[in-house]
C-alpha cells in the first residue's frame, strides 16, 4: 500500500466534494474525507488541475470547506477469499449483519468492517509444490467453503510467470496467513495470502479463453427455458413497468436456477423486498444439495435509501465477486435488480459534475458503461482446463414502462436474451408477465426447436385472430380460426403461465418441460372438430382446468398420470378424423 | 457562541448565498432581516460561498441580513406531548399550544440496516374489499395512492387511517388546501383519533421551502415512536407537491435538470423518505400511505413513475374507485396465505374474469353480437363493480370472500372460472 497524502475540501454539493491536492492522485482512487472523528469513504471521479472531484459513499452532512481528505493510493477494491458465500454485504462490501451487531438498527456513517472474518480459520490443503511454475489464477491450494472447494489462487494482479518457493503445509489458517511465497524471474519474493484484493471496476481476466455460451441454463420457469432460454455464461435482461413482476421472477430464478452460486445484487431495490430474501434463504432448502440455500448465495444489498454513490459501486462489487468464483471453475448467476437504478445513479453523479447531458439526461457514456458491465459475463476456459461461467440477468425499470428509453435500448444491444414484461399481461394476472410476442433469445431451448417454432406460430396466429375478432366480432370469425385462437389461449394458460407460489407449479424441471411440452404440442397439432363456437370454448375451458391440475401434481404421482389420461381422453373425443 | 455573518452575496428564488467560513454541509442557520426571522439550511458549499435555502422564503430579505449558524442540522423535538398537536413545516406550533423542545432529534437520519428488518407479517384490515381481498395492506408497507385532482383521495386516506389498527397516526400535509387540513383535523377529532395523532401541516399558502421539511419531520417523529414499540401509520399528502418543491430549489440552484425539469436525484430523494417504512426487529413499525397526484392523469409523469419503482405497490384511485388494474400490493403474498385458504384463489380468479369482462365491454361497444359467454361476463362484471369495487362497501375480509364465491356461483359454471378442482369442491356454494 502506498503512503497516504492529504488534500483539502474546497466545496460540497450533495454527495460530490471538491478537493484540492498536491501529490499525484489517480482516477477512481479511494480517499477518506474526515470531519471530527468521522472518516467517509469516497472515490475520485474527475480531476481538473489541482482539484479532484470525489463521490462520497455516505451522507455528507457536517463536512466543511478546509476539512482534510486522505488519499489512499488504492483503487476501489473488493476483498476476495474464503468466507464470502452466505454473506450479506452492502455495495462497498461491508457485512451488514456484522454492522448491525456493532451499530444496531441504523447504518452508522463512517463505519467500515472488513469483508472477510480475520479470526476464522480454514483447513488449507496445498496443491502446488515448490519449484512449480505458476501464473495469475493458478490454484496453490484449496479450503472447503460449504459444498465447494474454494481455490486459493495466485493473485490476479501478478503478471507473468512465477516460481513457487514455498507452500504452507496442510493446516488451519486465518485468511491473512501467508500460504505461499512466489519468486519472479529476477528472484524477488512475493507473499500470497488466502485473501487478495481486486479493483472492482476492472474485469478479472486470469483465464485462457472466453468461449461461446451454448449450454442452456435451466431456470425452471417454463416460458423462459422453453421459449426464451438463457445460456450458461450468457446475458439477458428483463425490462418491464413497475408492478409487472420483475422482482418475483428474479426471486424464483435465484431459488431454482441450476447453477453453483447465485449472487443477488439488490441495487437501489426496496428494502422490504430484499428482507424477504435475507430472512428466507437461510431456511430454504437448496433442491440440489439439500442444504441451506444461503450456502450458495451471496447478497449485495444496497437499497434505494442507501447513498447513491454506493449504489453505483454495488454492481461492480457484485460482478467482481462473480468473476472470482468463476476462476474456480464454478457456474455463477448474477442477478442485478435493477440496472436502471444503477444507471440513475450514474445520471445523478453526472448531473452533479455538470456534464453535458445525453438522451433523457443520462450521461453520454451510458451505453459503453452498460456494454462493459454485461461483457463481464461469459464462459471461460481456465488454465487447468476447467470451465467456469458468469451468467448475468439484469432487470431494467424503464420510465413509464417505455422500452424506447436509453437504458433498455443500450441493454438490448449487448444481451443474448430479452424477456419483456407487459402491463397488459400483468393486469390480466398472467404470470410471469413475459410478453411472448415481443421477447426473444439467441440461445438454445430445452425442448426441440421445431416444437417451439410451431407453438410460437400458434401464439402469433391466435393473436392475429384475436385482433381480427376485435374488428369483425366473434360471429365474423370462422370456426377454424376461432379454434386457433382458443389453442393459443390454452397454451398461454397452461404453459406460459405458472404459479410462483405453488410448491409444484413454481419450478418445472427441464425433463418435465420436455415431457409436458411434447404432450401440449400434440394437442396444438391435433385437428379438432367443433360445430359451434360455444362448444369449442367450453371444451377448452375444461381442458385448461384439467391441464392446470396436471401442472400442480408432482410428476411421479398418481394425480399426474390420472390428469394426463383425462387430457388424452378429452382430446380424443374432439379429434377430427381426416 | 454562534458565528454570525452579514455578507449576503446573492439572493435568487428562496436561496441566498452568504460568504462564510467553517460552516458544515446541511447545517442550520437563522436568517434575521428587517421583515422577520427564518430558519435556513446549507445546501451547497463552494469555497467561502455558502448556499442556504430559507424556509420562510426570501421575500423581504435584505442584503445586510444577519445569518447566524447554529452548528447542527435540522432537528425535531420528540415526546409524548406531541400527540394531539399540530405543527408547521419548520416544526413550530400551528395550534395555539406551546412550542416543544424536548429530546431534539436530527431529521433525515441514516437508513435502517436491512439486516435489522423483519419480514412484514401483519395484515392491516381496512374493511374495503378492493384493498383487503385484492391488494392487502401490510404493516410496514409503503404505498402511494395514485390519483388526480378531484378524486376523494384525502377521505380515502382518512378512512384507512381510522379503520386501521395502529397506535399512532402522523399526518404530513404538503401544499394542503386549508379546507383539507381542517378536514383531516376535524375527522380525526370526531372519531376520537386526534389524541393519538400528530399533524405536520404545510398549506398551499405557506412558503414552498417549508414543504420540503414535512416528510422528514413526520418520519423522524414516526421513527422515534416506532423505536418505542409503537405501530405508526404515516399519511403523506401530497408527495407531488413535495417533488415540485424539490424542482423549484433545483432550478434556482441552476442544477442540470433531468426529466421534465425535476432534479436528477428525484428517485433518491423520494426513496430516502419512503424507505423509512419499516418493521423493526423487536420494536415497532412504520407504515406509509402517501398520495401522489398525477398531473394530467399520466402515470409516466416522473413523480408517479419514480414512486412506483420505490414503493411496495400502489392503489389507483379513478372515478371514485380503486382500480383493479394497476393497483398492487407487493407484500400481500406475505400475509394472504394466512387469512383463509381460498383468499388467493378468489383474488386471482375474480380479476382474471374481470379482465375478460372488460374485453367483452369493448366488443359490446363495437356493436358485436354477444355470445352466451359474453352475457355471463356482463352479468358478472356489473355485480363485481357494484358489490365489491364500490368504495362505500365496508365489510370484513371473510364476508368479502364469501360474497366473491356467491357472485361467481351466480354467474358461472365452476369449470368456466379456471379455479382448481380441489378449491371448487371445498368452496363452491351449493344452490
Amino acid at each position: 500500500m502506498s503512503t497516504t497524502h492529504i488534500g483539502k475540501i474546497t466545496g460540497v454539493n450533495g454527495n460530490l466534494i471538491k478537493v484540492e491536492f498536491q501529490s499525484p492522485v489517480a482516477q477512481n482512487e479511494v480517499a477518506y474525507a474526515r470531519t471530527g472523528h468521522l472518516r467517509l469513504k469516497s472515490e475520485v471521479i474527475r480531476i481538473r488541475g489541482n482539484i479532484a472531484e470525489l463521490q462520497v459513499f455516505e451522507d455528507t452532512s457536517d463536512l466543511r470547506v478546509g476539512d482534510p481528505v486522505e488519499f489512499t493510493g488504492e483503487l476501489l477494491s473488493a476483498e476476495l477469499g474464503p468466507g464470502l458465500l452466505a454473506r450479506i454485504y452492502d455495495g462497498l462490501q461491508n457485512p451488514l449483519p456484522e454492522l448491525a451487531v456493532e451499530s444496531g438498527f441504523f447504518l452508522q456513517r463512517g463505519k467500515y468492517l472488513p469483508a472477510l472474518d480475520r479470526q476464522k480459520t480454514w483447513p488449507f490443503t496445498p496443491i502446488a509444490r515448490p519449484g512449480d511454475i505458476v501464473e495469475a489464477g493458478d490454484a496453490l491450494g484449496w479450503v472447503p467453503e460449504g459444498i465447494f472447494k474454494h481455490r486459493i489462487m495466485v493473485p490476479f494482479r501478478l503478471a507473468g510467470r512465477w516460481t513457487v518457493k514455498s507452500v504452507a503445509p496442510a493446516g488451519e489458517y486465518p485468511v491473512e496467513h501467508v500460504v505461499a511465497i512466489l519468486q519472479d524471474e529476477r528472484g524477488r519474493d512475493q507473499e500470497v495470502r488466502m485473501v487478495q484484493r481486486w479493483p472492482v471496476k476492472l474485469p478479472i481476466r486470469a483465464y485462457v479463453e472466453r468461449l461461446r455460451p451454448t449450454e442452456p441454463l435451466v431456470t425452471k420457469v417454463r416460458i423462459v427455458d422453453t421459449f426464451f432460454p438463457v445460456a450458461r455464461g450468457g446475458t439477458y435482461c428483463i425490462p418491464g413497468p413497475f408492478g409487472a413482476g420483475k422482482t418475483v421472477l428474479q426471486q424464483i430464478t435465484s431459488r431454482y436456477a441450476e447453477v453453483d452460486i447465485v449472487i443477488i445484487a439488490a441495487c437501489g431495490e426496496r428494502a422490504g423486498e430484499v428482507v424477504e430474501t435475507l430472512r428466507e434463504f437461510p431456511h430454504l432448502q437448496d433442491p440440489r444439495t439439500g442444504r441451506s440455500l444461503m450456502e450458495r448465495t451471496l447478497i449485495i444489498c444496497n437499497t434505494s435509501s442507501m447513498p447513491v454513490a454506493a449504489r453505483e459501486a454495488s454492481v461492480y462489487t457484485a460482478v467482481t465477486l462473480a468473476e472470482y468464483y468463476r476462476q474456480m471453475g464454478l457456474d455463477v448467476l448474477l442477478l442485478a435488480d435493477s440496472t436502471s437504478r444503477w444507471a440513475q445513479a450514474l445520471r445523478e453523479m453526472s448531473g452533479r459534475l455538470e456534464e453535458i447531458p445525453g438522451e433523457e439526461a443520462f450521461p453520454a457514456y451510458l451505453e459503453s458503461v452498460i456494454a462493459a458491465f454485461y461483457e463481464r459475463g461469459g464462459v471461460v476456459r481456465l488454465r487447468d482446463g476447467s470451465i467456469g461461467s458468469v451468467t448475468i440477468g439484469g432487470t431494467v425499470s424503464p420510465a413509464g414502462g417505455n422500452f424506447e428509453e436509453p437504458v433498455t435500448q443500450s441493454t438490448l444491444k449487448v444481451v443474448g436474451a430479452f424477456h419483456g414484461l407487459s402491463r397488459e399481461r400483468s393486469d390480466a394476472r398472467r404470470f410471469p408477465a413475459i410478453q411472448p410476442l415481443d421477447s426473444w433469445s439467441k440461445y438454445e431451448s430445452v425442448v426441440p426447436a421445431e416444437q417451439v417454432a410451431y407453438a410460437r406460430s400458434i401464439l402469433r396466429r391466435g393473436n392475429d385472430v384475436n385482433q381480427m375478432m376485435k374488428v369483425v366480432g366473434e360471429e365474423g370469425t370462422s370456426i377454424d380460426d376461432f379454434v386457433v385462437y382458443l389453442k393459443a389461449e390454452y397454451l398461454d394458460a397452461v404453459y406460459l403461465q405458472q404459479d410462483a407460489f405453488h410448491p409444484v407449479d413454481a419450478a418445472t424441471s427441464a425433463d418435465r418441460q420436455k415431457y409436458v411440452f411434447s404432450r401440449i404440442y400434440k394437442i396444438l397439432k391435433t385437428p379438432m372438430n367443433f360445430t359451434e363456437k360455444d362448444a369449442a370454448r367450453q371444451f377448452f375451458q375444461r381442458l385448461t382446468q384439467v391441464t392446470k391440475d396436471w401442472n400442480r401434481a408432482p410428476m411421479d404421482s398418481p394425480e399426474f398420470s390420472e390428469a394426463e389420461t383425462r387430457i388424452e381422453q378429452m382430446t380424443a373425443e374432439v379429434t377430427a378424423y381426416v | 457562541m454562534y458565528k454570525t455573518f452579514q455578507k449576503i452575496d446573492q439572493i435568487s428564488g428562496n436561496v441566498i448565498v452568504v460568504r462564510a467560513e467553517g460552516v458544515g454541509y446541511r447545517e442550520l442557520a437563522q436568517v434575521q432581516s428587517a421583515h422577520g426571522t427564518s430558519l435556513a439550511q446549507v445546501i451547497r458549499l463552494e469555497g467561502d460561498r455558502v448556499y442556504l435555502q430559507v424556509f420562510a422564503g426570501s421575500r423581504g430579505i435584505t442584503t445586510d441580513a444577519t445569518v447566524r449558524f447554529l452548528g447542527h442540522p435540522m432537528r425535531v423535538p420528540f415526546s409524548e406531548t406531541l400527540l394531539g398537536r399540530v405543527f408547521n413545516g419548520s416544526g413550530m406550533p400551528r395550534d395555539r399550544g406551546p412550542a416543544i423542545t424536548e429530546n431534539m432529534t436530527p431529521i433525515g437520519g441514516p437508513s435502517v440496516n436491512p439486516a435489522k428488518r423483519i419480514i412484514p407479517r401483519n395484515m392491516v384490515r381496512t374493511g374495503i374489499p378492493m384493498i383487503d381481498v385484492f391488494n392487502t395492506l401490510v404493516e410496514s408497507q409503503k404505498l402511494p395512492i395514485f390519483s388526480v385532482a378531484g378524486e376523494p383521495y384525502n377521505p380515502l386516506l382518512a378512512r384507512i387511517a381510522l379503520q386501521a389498527e395502529v397506535d399512532v397516526i402522523i399526518l404530513g400535509g404538503m401544499g394542503l388546501k386549508h379546507d383539507d387540513y381542517l378536514f383531516f383535523r376535524d375527522i380525526l377529532e370526531e372519531k376520537g383519533a386526534l389524541s393519538r395523532s400528530v399533524l405536520f401541516v404545510h398549506t398551499a399558502a405557506d412558503p414552498t421551502v417549508e414543504c420540503l421539511m414535512v416528510p422528514d419531520i413526520s418520519l423522524a417523529v414516526a421513527e422515534q415512536f416506532a423505536l418505542q414499540n409503537k405501530r405508526v401509520l404515516v399519511l403523506l399528502t401530497d408527495m407531488t407537491n413535495f417533488a415540485d418543491a424539490l424542482k423549484e430549489i433545483a432550478i434556482t440552484m441552476e442544477q442540470i435538470p433531468s426529466n421534465r425539469g425535476y432534479p436528477g436525484d428525484l428517485y433518491s430523494q423520494l426513496a430516502a423518505r419512503y424507505e423509512k417504512a419499516v418493521d423493526f426487529e423487536s420494536a415497532g413499525s412504520i407504515t406509509i400511505l402517501a398520495v401522489t397526484t398525477m398531473p394530467g392523469d399520466d402515470v409516466t409523469h416522473p413523480v408517479p413513475d419514480n414512486t412506483g419503482y420505490i414503493t411496495e405497490g400502489q392503489f389507483y384511485l379513478r372515478n371514485g374507485r380503486i382500480e383493479p388494474f394497476g393497483s398492487l400490493s407487493r407484500l400481500k403474498q406475505l400475509v394472504n396465505d394466512k387469512t383463509r385458504p381460498d383468499h388467493r384463489t378468489i383474488m386471482n380468479s375474480m380479476i382474471q374474469l374481470y379482465a375478460a369482462y372488460k374485453e367483452t365491454l369493448e366488443k359490446q361497444a363495437m356493436g358485436f353480437r354477444m355470445s352466451a359467454w359474453d352475457r355471463k361476463l356482463l352479468k358478472y362484471g356489473e355485480r363485481f363493480e357494484r358489490e365489491m369495487m364500490d368504495l362505500s362497501v365496508n365489510i370484513p375480509l371473510e364476508k368479502a370472500l364469501d360474497l366473491g364465491w356467491q357472485i361467481l356461483a351466480d354467474c358461472f359454471e365452476p369449470a368456466e372460472t379456471g379455479i382448481p378442482t380441489k378449491m371448487i369442491e371445498k368452496y363452491w356454494p351449493t344452490k
